[in-house]
């Protein structure tokens, strides 16, 4: 309880603490904080507070690591723990960078890694987008309260991540974003992947120091490369040229997490028929023009097949 | 005093639109002898003279001597056509007191006179009769094989072969006819699905073009039974109901294009103009304020087989109509609206040649050559096919497969989807689309097509929402790129 009590002090002083400090007020604090009363009041607004040792190894391990968490949603805590991926990036990104966001994050999401990130606009919003659409859950760390549906477009998106997966915060509820605390936010999210991936990032962005937190804890950094008269590509660029490993695909990261990309599972055995026309699709798997019409969509949409002239082939 | 006036009613057709004329007509027979019709009419109407003439010495009554004037009024509209042979003729023998005047006034009268007296079909009688019962009128008088066709106006008609006939019956001396209904005979089966082998895309795009009215346009190399799947469509569409059966067969009847035996059209039209049609033979108009083939297929089937190689000034005039459901026409002869409201099927090969989309061929087509054939159609015209069918030629294998669906199942399901509501999209679907418009080249109107689609294929499915899929099968039917540039 020691750690609630620390959490909530941390959060009304506006410190960033790790351990208890050595004054009066921390021990006035201490004194007249009921936690069993704090944590009815949490429980009632559907929250919960997860303490330091309850907190999932890799996030334990960081050199700073937060004296717990304040979860919102219905997964149990225990999903924090499953083998995660942050993908992080500029907030005003581009039409391709939040292209490239979803779809990865989709693919990563189907083929079962944890999609870690900040909620914020642009490429953060995307990746979460891209883990729904998958139907998997994904993970929130917020840099404020996390009653606080910041940035307040995203109060939707934030109910739909809380559905299926967590909303965290080390702050307590109540607390405002500030942007101070969004440096201290990315070290959760650097701190519960295993790898990170910055799709879009502009020469000093926050996506950068999430990634160096990454590096500095011996994890995995992406990056995807981009043009390099883009500004919004400066940033990853200069990453790549540290050493961060170019990211040309989904199957770079699932290869490092020792997953076998799926073999374009998602056509169903389709993608072996090709190069066909719809018809012949449908006259040699017996399924209906429309399935077939669906399935050939969802391949075009992932990038897999091409029509021309109305002959499918794989990209 | 030797000088009589009488009047006949009839009506002059504006559009669809019937317009009371009055066919008066004036006998003095003291002057110089002869036969004048003025107030606007054309040169069909004008030769009345003759066929009036010898129709009623042919039916043993006398043509008055002296000077007969026939004024048709209001003068100032124009009046066209051999519907007023009739009017004309019994207003010339009611001012010679042949007929009696009190008896002409209950009827409406439109028909032509043979040279032997024979009352002969006109276009338009239908529209005239409800003109007639809107004016009060009691009976329109008419040639007897349209009588079946006036009926449906709600008016009592009396039809009758020959000239001495309807004299006899307006003296009191004979009693009209019944009008028998014309012989329920069954009309020519519609062409069946179940002769098309192959083409399951377009099988299917069809049955949700028929279900929810959208456009369609099949692209392809020639012979694979583009035209063939097109001309199955109406009999996909339910028929008419007895108002939408009136409007159809009132533009026909002014046309004059309603066979005598088949009154009343109760199945959706199918149309289908070659592609050297002027604009005027498309859209309506020419000299004569007439419906053009747009408004001929009004609640059914339009098909413009080789949608390129039509006019371009014709290709655009239809954009009024596929937008509004009407055309208007305004012309120096005045102004008229006809009701359009087609389903539009377009043909056309992917390039001029007709080459590609057959994997036999090599297309020889020039870029430049290919533009042009492109630019035929503006993207304006695309945006109204909601689906598009690229059709490469099936290999010959594949047509030796099984026997096809038949029409039959197919127009159950159409009838039940076009009896649901319109569905809502999910939240699942609002994310397909918009990633379809981030992925593919989707543009606003497109993804505005999609999602039309979309409902009618949730319609067929009897779904209540649009989910996902709906959305995804769709997204299928979308103009292809390569196609149009």
């Amino acid at each position: 309880m020691n750690e609630l009590a620390l959490a909530v002090f941390a959060s009304e002083t506006g410190s960033h603490l790790v351990a208890p400090p050595q004054n009066r007020r921390w021990t006035a604090h201490l004194r007249a904080f009921d936690a069993g009363a704090y944590e009815t009041r949490l429980t009632e607004r559907g929250f919960r507070f997860i303490g330091r040792p309850r907190l999932p190894p890799l996030l334990r391990a960081i050199h700073d690591p937060p004296v717990g968490l304040f979860v919102r949603g219905d997964a149990e805590p225990s999903l924090l723990e499953r083998p995660a991926v942050a993908i992080v990036g500029a907030r005003a990104c581009s039409g391709y960078g939040a292209s490239v966001a979803r779809s990865l994050a989709r693919e990563l999401a189907a083929a079962g890694l944890l999609v870690v990130s900040g909620l914020a606009r642009g490429i953060d919003a995307e990746a979460h987008r891209g883990a729904l659409a998958a139907g998997a859950a994904t993970i929130a760390v917020l840099g404020c309260g996390i009653d606080r549906d910041y940035p307040a477009a995203h109060a939707e998106l934030a109910r739909r991540i809380a559905a299926d997966g967590l909303i965290v915060s080390e702050y307590a509820p109540g607390v405002e974003p500030a942007p101070w605390r969004f440096p201290a936010r990315n070290r959760i999210v650097a701190g519960l992947c295993a790898a990170t991936v910055v799709v879009e990032a502009r020469e000093r962005s926050g996506a950068l120091i999430t990634a160096d937190l990454a590096l500095e804890e011996g994890r995995e950094v992406f990056a995807v490369p981009g043009e390099i008269t883009a500004s919004l590509s400066a940033g990853t660029n200069a990453l790549l040229k540290l050493g961060a490993t170019p990211l040309t695909g989904a199957a770079d990261v699932l290869l490092s997490f020792g997953i076998e990309p799926a073999d374009r599972a998602e056509g169903g055995g389709l993608l072996d028929l090709l190069p066909a026309t719809a018809d012949e699709l449908v006259r040699r798997t017996g399924q209906s023009a429309a399935e077939i019409a669906r399935t050939l969509v969802e391949l075009e949409l992932a990038g897999a097949v091409a029509a021309y002239d109305g002959v499918y082939r794989i990209q | 005093m030797h000088t009589v006036l009488a009047r006949a009613i009839t009506h002059a057709l504006v559009g669809l639109e019937p317009r009371r004329v009055e066919v008066e007509a004036h006998v003095n027979n003291v002057g110089t002898p002869a036969f004048v019709i003025v107030g606007l009419p054309d040169r069909a109407c004008a030769e009345a003279r003759q066929r009036v003439k010898a129709g009623i010495r042919s039916a043993e009554l006398e043509f008055p001597r002296g000077k007969v004037t026939v004024n048709l009024a209001p003068a100032g509209l124009r009046k066209e056509g051999s519907g007023y042979d009739l009017p004309i003729a019994l207003a010339v023998l009611a001012a010679s007191r042949q007929v009696p005047h009190d008896a002409l006034d209950r009827h409406a009268a439109v028909g032509e006179l043979a040279l032997d007296g024979r009352v002969r079909r006109v276009g338009g009688v239908l529209a005239v009769a409800e003109g007639a019962r809107r004016m009060g009128l009691e009976r329109v008088l008419c040639p007897s094989d349209s009588a079946a066709e006036a009926a449906l106006a709600g008016i009592e008609p009396v039809g009758f072969r020959h000239l001495a006939d309807i004299v006899a019956y307006l003296r009191g001396e004979l009693e009209p006819d019944p009008v028998v209904p014309p012989r329920a005979h069954d009309p020519p089966p519609e062409p069946d699905l179940a002769d098309v082998r192959g083409q399951e895309r377009a099988r299917r795009a069809l049955e949700i073009a028929a279900a929810g009215a959208h456009n369609l346009l099949l692209a392809g190399p020639p012979g694979t039974g583009k035209t063939m799947l097109a001309r199955r469509l109406p009999g996909l569409l339910p028929p008419l109901g007895l108002e939408e059966s009136l409007e159809v067969t009132r533009i026909h009847s002014v046309a004059g294009l309603l066979p005598p035996e088949q009154p009343l059209i109760d199945r959706p039209p199918f149309r289908a103009p070659h592609h050297s049609a002027s604009t005027a033979a498309v859209i309506g108009g020419g000299a004569g304020i007439r419906p053009g083939e747009a408004s001929l297929a009004h609640r059914g089937v339009l098909l413009l087989d080789e949608l390129a190689e039509f006019a371009r000034p014709t290709l655009e005039a239809l954009r009024q109509p596929l937008e509004d459901g009407v055309v208007a026409i305004a012309r120096a002869a005045g102004r008229a609206v006809f009701p359009a409201r087609f389903l539009l099927v377009g043909t056309m090969n992917m390039c001029p040649c007709g080459a590609r989309g057959d994997a036999e061929l090599q297309c020889t087509c020039s870029t430049q050559r290919l533009n042009a054939y492109r630019d035929k159609l503006s993207h304006a015209l695309l945006d109204r096919f909601d689906l598009v069918v690229a059709m490469p030629r099936p290999r010959a294998a594949e047509l030796a497969g099984g026997p096809s669906e038949a029409s039959a199942p197919v127009a159950a399901r159409v009838s039940a989807a076009r009896a649901l509501p319109p569905a809502r999209r999910s939240d699942d679907a609002n994310e397909k689309l918009s990633r379809a418009v981030e992925r593919l080249p989707l543009s606003g109107r497109g993804r505005a097509r999609v999602a039309r689609t979309a409902r009618t294929i949730a319609a067929l499915a009897g779904a209540g929402i649009v989910d996902g899929d709906h959305i995804a099968e769709a997204l299928a039917y979308r103009a292809p790129r390569e196609l149009f540039g």
